[in-house]
């Protein structure tokens, strides 16, 4: 069951257009990441859930409550849904246990053991609740900002990349603690994100913004191995996108026939290949070698675990560079002769 | 995945109660405009009333009024003084700030703040000393002597804060192409000081031409001396507001060279990271003749003041602080002082509210009246108040006159005050406590206003300091019967009972000193020490 649905939503900022036409469902007690680049309206979607923008057209609606019918909305102070934005806009002049309690009835007799008991879950030592939040390193403001957005029991928590000004080492850790708090919470989390690979490992829902437009949602193994275009397929990561030809359930391209899971009709199609599909060994040794594929090594780019190598393939008379990954231990040199194989299927994107 | 129980459940005010949709009609901002309209369209009052009543007068009658030998001298005069004083305070200001940022000269903090110093002394009060020193100080040379000494601060302050935020790589990349260290100055760092010197010139030029006591007590003719002199002696005569049209042409033709001077450029940093912190120049044996500039500075704009104001203060022994009027007076500008700060400020909140949180072209229109009348003298919004007043509104000489006028002289002041106060309190912290449950209205008050308030506090402050030693336009504009420090040490020195005048002096300069200290911290904290 959804807990969250937004449809036809449209916005326009004079001559931009912001949002345009999105239909978006969230499962309840589900993790959303709303993915785009910079300009992609998804700061504006995530503004309108909370109340803080208008809609032009479209509806959102909470749990059968209707938040935004075009240009009627509810105030934002009475929708119940928790907000914690990008660099967690604490209250600077209020200690930790004020900011937290900030949103708690001051005469709620709970309220004490409520802050105490947001402290544990954000993991957080009771005795920095005296303290002020420039006294807080990044990654713990951030905490103290999502125990102050849980303290009011919201039904749906907002996210406005709240990771994206922490430390890369810190981001990843806090990521992970945040997930597990809203986790055991069981709160319903929309996260909004640049970062691909964040929304890729935070969310089991991930729908990617373009330019106004929700171009693609599904689970985060979904969109990487099967997106519906070439600019979702090489947002979500990097990706060798080949002209082949269909015909029978397999692709011929630069690097072979590939078996394809999708039916098309035959002819020319786009396929997409992830680079850990492609392995590399080395030319002339195996088996099946007049029939398989060869390049050249061009360029290698180390980096630690994993080295990205670009291999040029030759076919018909056109030359296609080819993105592979590949562990540094079995590195070849450049200017070396290689066979490519390809594991898995090949994808077919919409042109 | 273990399901687990949650340890709160999720809020259910939602589904209880449906909550009531309605349209946003944005009526705080709404409302914002028009007060900021409002408030614009009454800062076009004095310009409006230049235009009408120059089209009053007729063609004939305001030439012969304006193009006459005694217009002609009073331009040249005026001119004259600009001419001689800006380019003296550019060069002692830009040797003053370098002595104090960039050199290892001895003591420079105090050097620093004894530069600022001189601003704590109302002008009038400058010339006040002068006299009492040598008496037969007249003319254009004491005018510019003065002059430079009562505001040279304008100039020293953002130039002494641009040197400080200069990056040094700068310069050492200069070097490294082979430049000499004179031809680094003049090549890398002075271009750099360009925006500063404008805008501190502009400010002392403005000053120049609206100042009236320090001229009229050197017995120097400058326009708004001949304005005063003929308001005082023909009240609303058609010659004082022909005058004033001369003189608002002449401010606005220094604010459009100095828009032409500071040219487009672009002198910020580029590139990311902090500057590493300069290295200082040795003076080795330069350094007593380099001290002697800010000792002659000090001893001139400060040591002479402070000699003239405790000769007289023990000429007047202890009598001159009982006299009742002292009292009196200090209440009466204390209670203007407090009153133009609040009304200023209110005045400055819906343009300093929407320029921070909705900027837009309409808003930087408004934005730039609220400016403008800023840099027109007190002498020609207190005629176009007198005018108002007496033919459209019967205010004339009530206080709520004296206050508008405050409020249009200090409204740059207020704004820029209120401006940088919001916008140190992000939108987001809003948005955090109305997401929390707090009614838009409250959140403003508990957060943004919370946090805002110190700025705000010190924009009213710098308000208060400005009307303490207000002088043109009270004089013009006040009851019969109100004597505040400026026009009771006026009237007073006026009388030649310069003894009985010391004390005023003496208080006003007491209630000027936090300003200054305050203007110094800023612009310490602007370059971020």
């Amino acid at each position: 069951m959804s807990l969250l649905d937004i449809s036809g939503l449209s916005k326009r900022y004079g001559q931009q257009t912001a949002l345009d036409n999105v239909d978006l469902a969230v499962p309840s007690r589900s993790r959303t990441a709303i993915v785009g680049p910079s300009g992609s309206g998804k700061t504006t979607l995530l503004r309108i859930i909370a109340g803080f923008e208008t809609p032009d057209s479209g509806r959102v609606a909470l749990d059968g409550q209707v938040l935004a019918d075009g240009p009627l909305i509810a105030p934002a102070h009475r929708r119940g849904i928790g907000y914690v934005p990008q660099d967690g806009a604490l209250f600077p002049h209020l200690s930790v246990a004020e900011n937290i309690g900030f949103g708690i009835e001051a005469g709620d007799a709970g309220r004490g053991a409520r802050i105490a008991e947001l402290m544990d879950m954000i993991e957080l030592d009771r005795s920095m609740l005296t303290r002020r939040p420039h006294e807080l390193s990044g990654g713990q403001q951030q905490r103290v900002a999502l125990a102050r957005a849980l303290a009011r029991r919201p039904a749906l928590m907002l996210l406005d990349e709240p990771f994206s000004a922490l430390d890369a080492g810190l981001r990843e850790a806090v990521r992970k603690s945040v997930a597990r708090v809203l986790q055991q919470a069981g709160i319903t989390t929309i996260l909004v994100t640049h970062d691909q690979a964040e929304a890729l490992s935070f969310a089991d829902q991930v729908a990617v913004l373009r330019q106004g437009r929700l171009a693609q949602a599904g689970t985060p193994h979904a969109l990487y191995w099967r997106p519906r275009d070439r600019d979702t397929a090489l947002f979500l990561g990097d990706a060798a996108v080949l002209e082949a030809e269909f015909r029978d359930g397999f692709v011929s391209c630069a690097l072979g026939r590939i078996p394809t899971e999708a039916d098309a009709r035959p002819g020319t199609v786009t396929i997409m290949l992830r680079p850990e599909q492609i392995r590399l060994s080395p030319a002339g040794i195996g088996q099946g070698e007049a029939a398989a594929c060869h390049g050249e090594v061009d360029e290698i780019e180390f980096g630690g675990s994993l080295c990205a190598i670009t291999v040029v393939v030759e076919a018909n008379g056109a030359r296609q560079r080819i993105l592979v990954h590949a562990s540094s231990l079995e590195l070849p040199a450049p200017g070396t002769r290689v066979r490519l194989d390809v594991v898995g299927k090949a994808h077919i994107l919409e042109r | 995945m273990s399901v687990q129980t949650p340890p709160f459940p999720a809020s259910r005010a939602l589904t209880t109660q449906p909550l009531p949709l309605r349209r946003d009609r944005q009526l705080g901002a709404k409302s914002l405009f028009g007060l900021a309209g409002l408030v614009s369209l009454v800062t076009l009052l004095p310009l409006g009333f230049i235009i009408w009543i120059t089209i009053q007068t007729g063609w004939e009658t305001a030439s012969s009024l304006i193009f006459r030998p005694r217009v002609a001298e009073l331009l040249l005069n005026t001119a004259l003084l600009e001419a001689l004083t800006l380019p003296a305070c550019i060069v002692l200001a830009v040797a003053l700030a370098w002595l104090t940022e960039r050199s290892d000269l001895p003591g420079a903090r105090l050097w620093s703040w004894l530069a600022v110093a001189p601003l704590a002394i109302p002008a009038f009060v400058h010339s006040y000393a002068w006299i009492g020193v040598a008496p037969g100080m007249h003319g254009l040379f004491a005018a510019m002597l003065v002059s430079v000494l009562a505001y040279l601060p304008f100039l020293y302050l953002p130039v002494s804060a641009q040197l400080r935020r200069l990056d040094p790589a700068l310069e050492d990349a200069a070097a490294s192409l082979g430049l000499a260290p004179w031809r680094v100055f003049l090549r890398v760092v002075l271009p750099q000081l360009r925006i500063a010197i404008c805008g501190g010139s502009l400010l002392i030029g403005l000053h120049l031409l609206a100042e009236y006591g320090l001229y009229a007590m050197i017995r120097f003719d400058t326009f708004t001396t001949a304005i005063v002199d003929q308001f005082q002696s023909s009240y609303n005569g058609p010659a004082a507001n022909m005058l004033a049209g001369v003189l608002v042409l002449s401010c606005l033709g220094l604010l459009a060279l100095e828009i032409v001077l500071r040219g487009e450029a672009r002198y910020a940093r580029l590139g990311s990271g902090a500057p590493r912190p300069v290295s200082l120049r040795k003076l080795r044996r330069a350094t007593l003749p380099a001290l002697l500039l800010p000792l002659a500075l000090a001893a001139l704009g400060l040591g002479i003041p402070s000699y003239a104001l405790a000769r007289w203060l023990a000429a007047g022994q202890g009598a001159v602080w009982q006299a009742p009027e002292l009292a009196s007076a200090f209440g009466e500008t204390l209670i203007y002082a407090v009153g133009g700060a609040v009304v200023t400020t209110l005045a400055a909140v819906p343009m300093a509210w929407l320029s921070v949180r909705a900027p837009g072209r309409l808003q930087r229109a408004l934005e730039g009246s609220h400016y403008y009348v800023g840099a027109l003298p007190g002498v020609v919004v207190a005629l176009a108040l007198v005018t108002v007043t007496v033919r459209i509104a019967p205010l004339y000489q009530s206080v709520a006159t004296v206050l508008i006028a405050y409020a249009l002289m200090f409204l740059p002041r207020a704004l820029v005050g209120l401006r940088s106060g919001i916008a140190q309190v992000p939108v987001e912290l809003e948005r955090a406590a109305v997401s929390l449950g707090r009614r838009p209205l409250l959140a403003i008050l508990s957060v943004t206003l919370r946090l805002a308030a110190p700025g705000v506090a010190a924009c009213m402050a710098l308000v208060a300091m400005g009307i303490t030693t207000e002088l043109t336009a009270t004089l013009m504009l006040a009851p019969n019967g109100t004597t505040t420090l400026a026009t009771q040490f006026w009237s007073l020195t006026s009388e030649l009972d310069y003894a009985a005048a010391a004390p005023y002096a003496a208080l006003m300069i007491v209630l000027s000193l936090p300003l200054t200290a305050l203007l110094h911290a800023q612009s310490r904290r602007a370059s971020g020490q």
